[in-house]
């Protein structure tokens, strides 16, 4: 069971809302993944085509826990403004919280990220950071008040899967009762159910499954593959070798030589 | 009195936030908004004052990752 700010959930994947060919294809993603979280953002409406409206009655009709976004904020100012506007509009106080630092990797700017963790978390937010996997950043996160971390596996978007799992499994190390979700990066669900096997607590992704040319089929597997990941977790996997062991036992072997 | 509508110059005959949106076509619809980058809750739009060449945002649910 995944615990986070007190709400438990069944599922593990956290699956964006962005990029979908349609949506149809949207909303059957969405239900096929058997996420519980859905993540959304905020963006320009005008008032001749309130495309938002539309977009927002879809996700309401999903009935699951929303999880909105800074996303494209470069500032604590952008980002601290944005979530209010997002507490008011989708009524909740959990905030994915996204301080970019530069556009080519999209990487956190840490520092403009703890600055407005703490003044979220003073103004009643839950925060959900989108960090790197720097132990000092995550140290500091939690300082702040925040119950939960969003380490990046790799850029967003890029689908490289987990450019670092050094450090990665240190942070779980480092870590152990606070919840950890990977999130961006992810490509492939083999990526989703890595992270599950090194004991992340759930994986938070959005164009592996959008950008897929079977939206709906790439959903279901990552649903899999991270239900295979945490399996494998629980079950204590063997440790790796640099040497061959024979699995089949040697006593009792013929001599036929 | 011209403001700046998600940064679109836009002409607007009211002087307090609820109005304006009422005149921008914003009825009953899920948006926040703020203005010169400070947001202004639901709760105060009615008596919000909008001034000459304020930037006014307008947002609305929209998808993310």
């Amino acid at each position: 069971m995944l615990e986070v700010y007190g709400e438990k959930f069944t599922n593990r994947l956290l699956l964006g809302s962005a990029q979908y060919p349609s949506p149809a294809i949207l909303s059957e993603s969405i239900k096929q993944s058997q996420s519980q979280i859905v993540t959304v953002s905020l963006r320009r409406e005008s008032g001749g085509d309130l495309a938002g409206q539309a977009f927002w009655q879809i996700i309401q009709d999903l009935k699951l826990k929303v999880l909105p976004n800074t996303a494209g904020c470069y500032t604590v100012k952008e980002a601290v403004t944005t979530a209010h506007m997002a507490r008011e509009v989708f009524n909740t106080d959990w905030i994915k919280l996204e301080v970019i630092g530069e556009e080519d990797t999209l990487q956190p700017n840490v520092f403009e990220l703890v600055e407005a963790a703490k003044v979220l978390v003073e103004d009643g937010f839950k925060v959900f950071p989108y960090t790197t996997d720097d132990l000092i950043v995550a140290d500091k996160l939690l300082q702040t008040g925040c119950e939960v971390l969003m380490p990046w596996g790799a850029p967003i978007g890029s689908g490289r899967g987990l450019n670092n799992p050094y450090a990665l499994k240190t942070m779980r190390s480092h870590f152990p009762d606070t919840p950890l979700i990977v999130d961006a990066g992810i490509g492939v669900p083999s990526h989703a159910a890595q992270a599950m096997e090194m004991g992340f607590d759930a994986v938070l992704l959005n164009t592996a499954v959008a950008g897929a040319g079977d939206p709906v089929a790439m959903a279901k597997a990552f649903n899999l593959a991270i239900e295979a990941g945490l399996l494998a977790y629980e079950a204590d996997p063997i440790d790796a070798r640099d040497m061959a062991e024979p699995s089949t036992p040697m006593m009792g072997k013929a001599f036929l030589s | 009195m011209k403001i700046y509508l998600n940064g679109v110059e836009t002409t607007v005959d009211h002087t307090k936030l609820e109005a304006v949106l009422i005149q921008l076509g914003y009825q009953e619809v899920t948006i926040a908004t703020a203005i010169n980058g400070d947001f202004v809750p639901l709760s105060l739009r009615k008596n919000t004052q909008i001034n000459e060449g304020d930037k006014l945002e307008v947002l609305a649910p929209m998808q993310g990752g």
